[in-house]
């Protein structure tokens, strides 16, 4: 799985980090989300999609 | 088109139940979506109700918060326009207030907010645990929902447990708009700062592992650090920010959920459900207070209508949280609503910083709640629940529940 983040779109509201904090997490500066993992592992999956789809500004995609 | 209401509508719009929205909004969204209002000051203003609108008006660089300008409306009848252009609200423009976010942000990161998580349990476990111990009908708005913010707040402050009930008076008067006199609400901001002042010296002193020890040696990337004045304002500003709104948000989220008490029941069968419930919440409170006023300061073309520069206009993430263009269903309550989207902590460079926070609070509340007292009820009949008047915020009197 690959993972996709718009940080343009991004209103640094943090719920990425707290859903999958493996895979993402804010900068110092302004809060906007990094990304830290763009191909997580298998285990990982549920906690990346349970992000994508708590994201409020719909920043984050997922692809196969 | 957008059709222009000739005569301006009095704003705030006012609603017939405690947890309904004003009748406006669906007309306003679909008609008149620049709309023409008077505020309390008898100031006119351009209320935004749709979802586009108000976002994008958030966060264009054109629509500022200099509401002391010479041609700004001013908010309310008070002098000095209430909480939105108070000298806390001037000193940290001063300070540049993109910087002075950034020496923020750090402390409200969701890594650190879930670290204060623990804590925040621990606080809410304990005030329920006494609300318990007094017995039912308890009001539990002012039994967890009115001290827990302040609770966070003054840890993160650094300020001492006994001084958590003056905190809550000073912010509940700086917050209001007409229930008390400009003499009060400045005297009780005169108080506030001193303490603060006062505070200030002891950390710098003897500092501790807080928010206030950590900004009076903090500086930013050109090395330049905050003023006292500012130091003070920041307290202040966090605050009247992080007091009122969470605490009206946790009554007005458990009275949307226990007003129906499907919600609240399937949340019991399912707590899984509490992440997206409190978005939904959020999403669907109708009561949210005055909404977001920008000035502009050039130019800009809103809903096909031009604004032009030195209007005031006033957004309503709330009826825009409401526009079925954006949510489905927008008038339903969905606990499982997915993606959520919703502008109730604002939309772009000067969204909500404390919102991890928030959610944080309301979460741990409603899992907390939901693990202690499932029996939970109103003791009232949602019809007799009653808004505060007078505050920026939005909110319930009070909430009485049983269990």
């Amino acid at each position: 799985m690959k993972v996709i983040l718009d940080q343009d779109k991004c209103v640094a509201s943090g719920q990425c980090v707290m859903a999958a904090p493996e895979v993402f997490d804010q900068r110092d500066e302004d809060g906007v989300a990094i990304l830290l993992n763009d191909s997580p592992s298998e285990a990982g999956t549920e906690d990346v999609q349970h992000a994508a789809s708590v994201c409020p500004a719909l920043a984050i995609r997922l692809s196969a | 088109m957008n059709q222009e209401n000739l005569v301006p509508l009095r704003y705030p719009l006012s609603a017939k139940g405690a947890l309904e929205p004003p009748a406006e909004w669906a007309e306003l969204r679909e008609r008149c979506p620049v709309a023409r209002v008077r505020l309390p000051s008898g100031d006119e203003a351009s209320l935004l109700t749709r979802y586009d609108d108000v976002k994008m008006v958030l966060s264009d660089p054109r629509c500022t918060r200099r509401l002391d300008a010479e041609d700004a409306a001013r908010i309310s009848e008070s002098e000095s326009g209430g909480v939105f252009n108070a000298p806390m609200a001037t000193a940290l423009y001063s300070a540049g207030q993109q910087r002075w976010r950034m020496m923020l942000t750090k402390w409200f990161t969701a890594k650190r907010v879930n670290a204060l998580k623990p804590g925040i349990v621990a606080m809410t476990d304990r005030l329920v645990d006494e609300m318990i111990e007094s017995g039912h009908p308890a009001d539990i708005k002012a039994r967890v929902g009115f001290p827990l913010p302040v609770w966070v707040i003054c840890d993160l402050l650094g300020v001492p447990d006994t001084d958590r009930d003056r905190f809550a008076r000073w912010s509940d008067m700086m917050l209001n708009l007409t229930r008390y006199g400009q003499t009060e609400i400045d005297a009780a901001e005169a108080e506030f700062g001193a303490y603060l002042t006062a505070h200030l010296d002891m950390k710098r002193a003897d500092p501790g592992e807080d928010l206030l020890s950590s900004l009076l040696t903090a500086t930013d990337a050109d090395g330049a650090g905050l003023t006292d004045i500012q130091l003070v304002a920041t307290g202040q500003a966090l605050l009247v920010a992080g007091h009122e709104t969470t605490a009206n948000m946790i009554g007005k989220m458990l009275a949307m959920l226990l007003s129906e008490r499907r919600r609240w029941e399937r949340l019991v069968a399912d707590p899984s459900l509490v992440r997206t419930a409190v978005e939904e919440a959020l999403r669907f409170d109708a009561n949210p207070g005055f909404g977001m006023p920008r000035y502009v300061e050039q130019n800009i073309e809103v809903a096909e209508t031009l604004l032009p520069r030195g209007t005031t206009v006033v957004c309503s993430m709330a009826a825009a949280n409401r526009d079925e263009n954006t949510f489905a269903g927008a008038d339903e309550m969905t606990l499982d609503r997915s993606p959520n989207p919703h502008l109730a902590f604002g939309s772009g460079p000067h969204s909500c910083l404390g919102q991890s926070l928030a959610r944080t609070e309301l979460q741990t509340v409603l899992e907390v709640l939901l693990r202690r007292l499932p029996t939970l009820e109103l003791a009232v009949p949602a019809e007799e629940l009653r808004r505060v008047e007078g505050l920026v915020v939005g909110g319930l009197r009070e909430l009485p529940v049983r269990w």
